[in-house]
C-alpha cells in the first residue's frame, strides 16, 4: 500500500484521537506524507465520532471521500456499520466488539440491532473483530484498549511494528509506556 | 505538538498558528475559547516570552490586543466565528486606528456547525470592516500566512484578519519550524490624530482607510498567496481556503486561481485568469463571496448554481457537482439509532434540567454543554440563541407576557457564559425589573470547549492562581436580593429552592454549584459507584428518564415479567453500568423503590 485512507470511528471518550495520532506518527516516521482530520467540541460528549487519516507521497485534502476508505478501525460495533458509505468495496474493518448503547436504546425507545456485523459480511467487507477492552484489562490497564486497536490495525499497514512501538513510546506518558507497548503487541497478535 | 524531524513538526492548524505567533515575535495574545479556535491560545500559552490570557469575552480580547499593538507589540486575538460578532464593535474602528506593532485577528469559522449555532461566513467581516484577510488551506500554510499577516499589518498600518475553518483548525499536517523574530521593545507614543476616534479625526482616518485598502488591493495582485496554477482543460477554477484542496483532489490537472488573500481581491489577476480559460467555476464554502466579486468584474462564472451554499464541502460534493460520472460507488447508509452527544454520567447539569422539567417552566437557554439539556429524554431547554441570550430572552418574554409572567420563564446559563455576556443581561433584569429566575450552572470551568480557566475558576490560562470572582457577591452587587446556592445533585433540595425562587415577583438567581466531572481533580477522586438492585426495580423509568449514559433500560419479552416474579404490567428493568458511574447519586434520589444503592466498596 503506497497510499491509503484510514477511517477511525467510535464513541466520544474511547480514545480515538490518540489512536489516530499514534497511527499518523508511525506513518510519518516511515516516510509518508499524511493529513488527519478530527472534530472537537460538541461531538466529543458521547456522540458518534470519527478521525480521518490519509497518507501517501503527497496528501492534499484532509477528508476521506465516500467509497474510498481502505481500512476502518471501529471502536464500537454499531459505529462499524454507521459509516459504511465511506468504505470502498473490499475494504477491511477492524472492529472492537464493545457495545455502547446510544440514548435511544438506553432509554428503551429503540433496540440495538442484532447481528450487526452481518451488514459487513453481506457486502463482502472482511472484518477482524476483537474485544479490545478485555485484552487491555489483561494487560492491566483498561485505558489501553485504543492502543490494542492500533496494534490490530498495524498489521494491515506498510509500516514495521518497531516503528509503531517507537511512536507509541515517544507519545504516551513514560509510566504507561510498557502497558501501551504490551497492548499494541497483543492487538497486533490478533491480526497476524 | 510532535516534532518529527529537526526542521518539521506534525501540528494541527491551531498549533501551527500558535507556533507562527511565537516565531513572529507576538508578545501579547488574548481571546475567548470557542470551537474550533480554542487550541491556538492554549498552545501559545505554553511558549515562553509570550503573554497569553483568556479574556471574559471576545470584545475584551480584541481590545486587549489593540492596546498591546498600540504600545508597539505584535499582538493577536483569537476567537470562533460568532465570537467576532461580539468583537465587531472594536473591529470596525480598528481599521481607522491602524496599528503600531502588527495586529492579527484569527477568526475560526465552523461550516457544517460541528459545534456552533450558525455557520456565518466571516469573509464578509473583512469586506464590511475594511480589513485585509488571508485564508490558508492547511496547517503549513496557516503558519506561513500568519507570519506574513504581521508583516502586512505593519506595512499597511492596519489590523489583518486570518480566517481558518474547522478543516484547517483541526486538521493535522506537516509544518516546517523556524526561528523567532526578536520582539521590538514597546513604548507609548501619543498620537491623537491616529488613535482618538473623535468624529473630526475619524473623518480624516476614513480617508486613510481607503488608501490602505487601495494599497492592499495592489498587493493582492502581487502576493504569492494569490497564484495561477496553469493546467490543461477548458474549465478553470477560482477557489481558496480548504476548498482549494478539494479542487486539487478532484481536478489535479485543471487550471486554478488559488486565492490565499481573500480581501481585498486581486482584480487584475482574476481578469487575467478568466481570459486564459474558456469557463470559470468558483468553488468556495458557504457564501458566494468570491463569485459575487468575480461577477462584479463583469466576468461570467458558475458557482453557487452548482456548489451548495451551506455546510462544508468535501471531494464528494465537488465531484457530484462538477464530475458526477467520476464519483466512486458508495454503499448505501444503513438506518441505525442515532448517537447524539450527551451530558456525561454524573454531570451536575442533569439534576437541574430534571427539576426544570418537573416544574414545567419555559427554559430560556444558553451556549455550553448544558445546551444538551434540550435533547430527550430531558427536553428541558426551549430557546438557545447566542452567548448570554438566556437571561435577556427570558426578560423579554416576561415583559411580553405582562402581569403573571414572572413564574412562567426561567433562564439557564453556565459560569463562563454568565461572565462572558450574561451579567449585562442580569443588570438589565434588575434595572428594568422583571422577575424571571436566572439559574447559573457553576461547574467551575469552561467545559464544552475542553476545560479552559475563566474568572470564576481562580486560575489563569497557565493554571497559575488568579483572583476568583464570586458569582454570588456579583449577583447581589448588581441588585439581586434573592440569591440562592444549591447543590444540583441534591435533587429534592434543589427542587424546593427552584420552586421558591420561581414564585418570587422580584429578580432571583439560583447558583447550582458542583464541579464538572471531567475536571482532573474529579477524575482523580475515589469513586463509589451506584449499583442496581433489580429485585426492587419496579420499571418506573424515573432513573432512565434522567438520560444518564451509565443507566440503561432492558425491556421484558412477552411473559418475562411474570416468569421472573415481577408484576405482569412491568415493562422492563433499569440497570447501572458501574464502570461508567461517576457517583453523583441523582438516580438514587429519584428512585422510589430502593432499587439503587451505594456500593460501599470503591472502584
Amino acid at each position: 500500500m503506497k497510499a491509503g485512507n484510514i477511517l477511525f470511528t467510535g464513541v466520544g471518550g474511547q480514545g480515538i484521537l490518540l489512536a489516530s495520532e499514534l497511527t499518523a506518527l508511525a506513518l510519518l516516521s516511515a516516510g509518508f506524507d499524511a493529513k488527519k482530520s478530527e472534530v472537537h467540541g460538541m461531538a466529543q460528549r458521547g456522540g458518534s465520532v470519527t478521525a480521518q487519516l490519509r497518507f501517501g507521497a503527497r496528501v492534499y485534502g484532509p477528508l476521506i471521500a465516500m467509497g474510498t476508505a481502505d481500512v476502518q478501525v471501529a471502536f464500537e460495533m454499531m459505529e462499524a456499520v454507521r459509516y459504511l458509505p465511506y468504505l470502498r468495496p473490499n475494504a477491511t474493518v477492524v472492529v472492537n466488539t464493545q457495545k455502547i448503547l446510544p440514548p435511544l436504546v438506553a432509554t428503551g425507545q429503540a433496540s440495538y440491532p442484532e447481528n450487526i456485523l452481518q451488514n459487513l459480511t453481506e457486502r463482502k467487507i472482511s472484518f477482524l473483530s476483537l474485544d479490545a477492552f478485555e485484552i487491555a484489562r489483561q494487560v492491566g490497564e483498561s485505558k489501553t484498549a485504543n492502543v490494542v486497536m492500533v496494534g490490530a490495525l498495524s498489521a494491515l499497514l506498510p509500516v514495521k511494528a518497531d516503528v509503531f512501538e517507537q511512536s507509541i513510546a515517544t507519545r504516551v506518558p513514560a509510566r504507561f509506556k510498557e502497558a501501551n507497548i504490551e497492548a499494541f503487541r497483543r492487538g497486533r497478535a490478533v491480526s497476524t | 505538538m510532535t516534532i518529527i524531524s529537526g526542521t518539521t513538526m506534525w501540528l494541527s492548524g491551531n498549533e501551527a498558528i500558535a507556533l507562527a505567533a511565537y516565531e513572529a515575535g507576538v508578545t501579547v495574545a488574548s481571546g475567548y475559547p470557542g470551537t474550533p479556535s480554542t487550541e491556538i491560545l492554549e498552545t501559545l500559552s505554553t511558549y515562553d516570552g509570550v503573554y497569553t490570557e483568556w479574556a471574559p469575552n471576545e470584545k475584551v480580547g480584541l481590545e486587549v490586543a489593540i492596546g498591546a499593538c498600540l504600545a508597539g507589540a505584535r499582538a493577536m486575538a483569537t476567537m470562533k466565528h460568532v465570537g467576532v460578532n461580539v468583537a465587531a464593535d472594536p473591529l470596525f474602528t480598528s481599521s481607522y486606528v491602524g496599528v503600531r506593532g502588527g495586529l492579527v485577528l484569527v477568526t475560526a469559522d465552523d461550516p457544517e456547525m460541528h459545534s456552533s449555532q450558525n455557520e456565518q461566513d466571516n469573509r464578509n467581516y473583512a469586506l464590511a470592516a475594511k480589513l485585509p484577510m488571508l485564508e490558508p488551506s492547511d496547517p503549513a500554510e496557516a503558519k506561513a500566512m500568519l507570519l506574513d499577516a504581521f508583516r502586512l499589518s505593519e506595512e499597511l498600518d492596519t489590523p489583518v484578519m486570518l480566517r481558518i475553518t474547522s478543516r484547517v483548525a483541526h486538521v493535522k499536517g506537516v509544518v516546517p519550524k523556524g526561528e523567532r523574530r526578536t520582539p521590538p521593545p514597546c513604548a507609548l507614543a501619543k498620537d491623537p490624530a491616529k488613535m482618538v476616534m473623535l468624529p473630526a479625526i475619524a473623518r480624516k482616518r476614513r480617508v486613510v482607510v481607503e488608501e490602505h485598502m487601495n494599497r492592499a488591493a495592489a498587493i493582492a495582485n502581487e502576493t504569492p498567496w494569490n497564484r495561477i496554477e496553469t493546467g490543461a482543460g477548458k474549465r478553470g477554477f477560482i477557489t481558496g481556503g480548504v476548498s482549494y484542496l478539494y479542487v486539487k483532489e478532484t481536478f489535479p490537472d485543471a487550471p486554478v486561481l488559488k486565492l490565499g488573500m481573500t480581501w481585498p481581491l486581486p482584480d487584475d489577476l482574476i481578469r487575467r485568469f478568466a481570459a486564459s480559460v474558456e469557463e470559470v467555476v468558483v468553488v468556495e464554502e458557504l457564501d458566494p463571496f468570491l463569485e459575487r466579486h468575480v461577477k462584479t468584474l463583469g466576468i461570467a462564472c458558475q458557482g453557487k448554481n452548482l456548489i451548495p451554499n451551506r455546510g462544508e464541502l468535501n471531494t464528494d460534493i465537488v465531484l457530484a457537482a462538477l464530475a458526477p460520472e467520476r464519483a466512486a460507488k458508495a454503499f448505501a447508509a444503513i438506518d441505525l439509532p442515532s448517537r447524539p452527544p450527551n451530558m456525561c454520567a454524573g454531570c451536575p447539569h442533569r439534576g437541574i434540567f430534571h427539576n426544570l422539567r418537573r416544574l414545567k417552566v419555559f427554559v430560556s437557554g444558553d451556549i455550553g454543554c448544558y445546551t444538551l439539556g434540550a435533547l430527550p429524554p430531558l427536553s428541558a431547554m426551549d430557546t438557545c440563541v447566542c452567548m448570554g441570550a438566556s437571561v435577556t430572552v427570558a426578560h423579554g418574554m416576561v415583559k411580553a407576557l405582562g402581569v403573571g409572567g414572572h413564574d412562567k420563564v426561567v433562564s439557564v446559563v453556565g459560569d463562563s457564559t454568565f461572565i462572558h455576556s450574561g451579567v449585562t443581561g442580569l443588570i438589565n433584569t434588575v434595572y428594568n425589573h422583571s422577575a424571571a429566575t436566572l439559574i447559573i450552572l457553576d461547574n467551575r470551568t469552561t467545559a464544552m470547549t475542553g476545560h479552559q480557566e475563566n474568572p470564576v475558576t481562580g486560575r489563569n490560562i497557565k493554571g497559575e492562581p488568579a483572583h476568583q470572582l464570586d458569582i454570588e457577591t456579583l449577583c447581589r452587587a448588581v441588585g439581586v436580593r434573592h440569591v440562592y446556592v444549591v447543590n444540583p445533585h441534591d435533587i429534592d433540595a434543589a427542587y424546593k429552592t427552584l420552586k421558591e425562587a420561581i414564585a418570587l415577583t422580584e429578580p432571583s438567581v439560583v447558583i447550582a454549584k458542583a464541579p464538572c466531572v471531567l475536571l482532573p481533580e474529579m477524575r482523580r477522586r475515589q469513586i463509589r459507584p451506584y449499583s442496581s438492585n433489580q429485585q426492587n426495580c419496579a420499571g418506573c423509568m424515573a432513573c432512565v428518564k434522567l438520560g444518564c449514559p451509565a443507566i440503561s433500560w432492558t425491556p421484558f419479552t412477552e411473559g418475562e415479567a411474570e416468569r421472573r416474579g415481577y408484576k405482569a404490567t412491568q415493562k422492563g428493568l433499569s440497570k447501572i453500568d458501574e464502570s461508567m458511574c461517576n457517583d453523583c447519586g441523582q438516580c438514587a434520589a429519584v428512585c422510589k423503590f430502593q432499587a439503587i444503592f451505594h456500593r460501599e466498596e470503591t472502584k
